[in-house]
């Protein structure tokens, strides 16, 4: 069976989906990615959806779970890249991605988790002192 | 009815055909009097003997009761010509069908010269005669009234492109001046057009600007919460600026929100706001002694 590569970048990991989504594919990528950021301890994760011209609602709100999960097992996610004609697809079908960070591309997107892990590692270092 | 013997119409046509197309087009230029700036008497008189040149074979060959055959093309092709024409140089859709109708006074005239004595026989071809015109009349209408719903579908496209455009602020800042009242097929025009524009220019900042919106009721801060929820998916923050104080007014009364959405009053707050955003700063130089 085909799957995603999951790419290891620094602290973050990178997940580019360059081919058609499919249910399934999906779901192997929840779980392989789930696994990935427990193993390699990422703070950040970067998936690019610039190759993705389609979107149903099933995947739409999948990308919001793995958003969430990330975020429970320590890694922000920033969804980067996304069509227009996708964009547009998810406002309509009603989807709320509130929790879905997104930036225009892997560059800003990059940028974007290296200012939360800045922010974070800021607070960090608080705490630790007022202890 | 049956078709009784259309010849004598076209008889009657053929025999005075000069008196016919005097009397007509003096008749049209009666009901046209007003409009001499239009229409230039040369071409009325051209467009009306052609017409009758096409008119009285179709009359001969034809069935009068019927103007969709193959014998009437021409004849109809040549009116939706004319109508399409006057349509276009402003003429009146009443003045456009004056055209046909107006061929009525001189060709009963002629009939009833030519049928006197037989009543029967006149009332017949009065009959026949009047279906016909009718019917040619209705067709110039029809004419006229698609051809000015071509012109009205045409503005309303060239206003959709003239009324979306996307203006590049600085690196990373776009803005979309809004003019006009927001409806569905204009919001998705303008979703479209900010959307692919941010893919363009990487934009991470879109600012939509709507001093030119009347009014901002529930549909339309509906259309303009999609088109800012929609660009932030692709990365991008949405700022809605140039909000008058009677929108903020009527927006509060309808219990209007836009959520966490930035809002700005003008365009200038909203252009701080977003440099402060990426990080840049304006400064005026330091003023010289």
């Amino acid at each position: 069976m085909e799957r995603i590569p999951i790419l290891k970048v620094g602290e973050f990991l990178l997940v580019s989906i360059q081919v058609d989504m499919h249910d399934r594919l999906v779901l192997s990528l929840q779980d392989d990615l789930t696994a990935q950021v427990v193993v390699s301890r990422a703070k950040g994760v970067l998936i690019d959806i610039s190759a993705l011209d389609m979107v149903d609602s099933f995947i739409g709100r999948m990308l919001g779970n793995m958003a969430a999960m990330t975020r429970a097992l320590g890694a922000e996610t920033v969804v980067v890249g996304m069509q227009p004609a996708v964009a547009i697809t998810i406002v309509e079908l009603g989807l709320v991605l509130t929790d879905v960070r997104t930036a225009i591309n892997v560059d800003k997107g990059m940028a974007l988790l290296q200012n939360l892990l800045n922010e974070s590692s800021v607070i960090d270092s608080h705490e630790f002192h007022e202890k | 009815m049956t078709t009784t013997t259309p010849n004598r119409i076209a008889d009657v046509l053929t025999r005075h055909e000069q008196p016919i197309l005097e009397d007509w087009l003096r008749e049209q230029l009666a009901a046209l009097s007003a409009r001499q700036d239009l229409i230039s008497e040369a071409d009325l008189r051209r467009q009306s003997t052609e017409f009758l040149a096409l008119f009285t074979p179709a009359c001969r060959m034809g069935n009068l009761t019927d103007i969709t055959t193959p014998e009437w093309k021409p004849g109809c092709d040549f009116l939706g010509d004319v109508s399409r024409s006057r349509a276009i140089q402003g003429f009146s859709p009443s003045e456009t069908a004056t055209f046909v109708f107006s061929l009525k006074q001189p060709l009963f005239t002629r009939l009833r010269q030519e049928l006197g004595t037989d009543a029967t026989a006149l009332a017949e071809e009065m009959w026949s005669a009047t279906v016909l015109l009718d019917k040619l009349g209705l067709y110039t209408t029809e004419v006229y009234q698609k051809t000015r719903e071509e012109v009205i579908k045409r503005q309303q496209t060239d206003m959709l492109e003239l009324s979306t455009p996307v203006v590049k602020l600085w690196d990373g800042i776009i803005a979309l001046p809004l003019i006009g009242t927001l409806d569905s097929g204009r919001t998705n025009v303008m979703m479209n057009t900010l959307l692919q524009n941010i893919v363009a220019t990487g934009s991470s900042i879109a600012i939509v600007d709507i001093t030119g919106v009347p009014t901002v009721d529930t549909l339309v801060a509906q259309y303009l919460l999609k088109t800012v929820y929609a660009a932030r998916l692709m990365g991008a923050e949405c700022i809605i600026s140039g909000i008058r104080p009677q929108i903020a007014q009527t927006m509060v009364h309808l219990g209007v929100e836009f959520g966490n959405v930035v809002t700005k009053s003008t365009l200038a707050d909203a252009l701080s706001y977003a440099f402060r955003q990426i990080g840049c700063t304006v400064t005026k130089p330091a003023q010289r002694a």
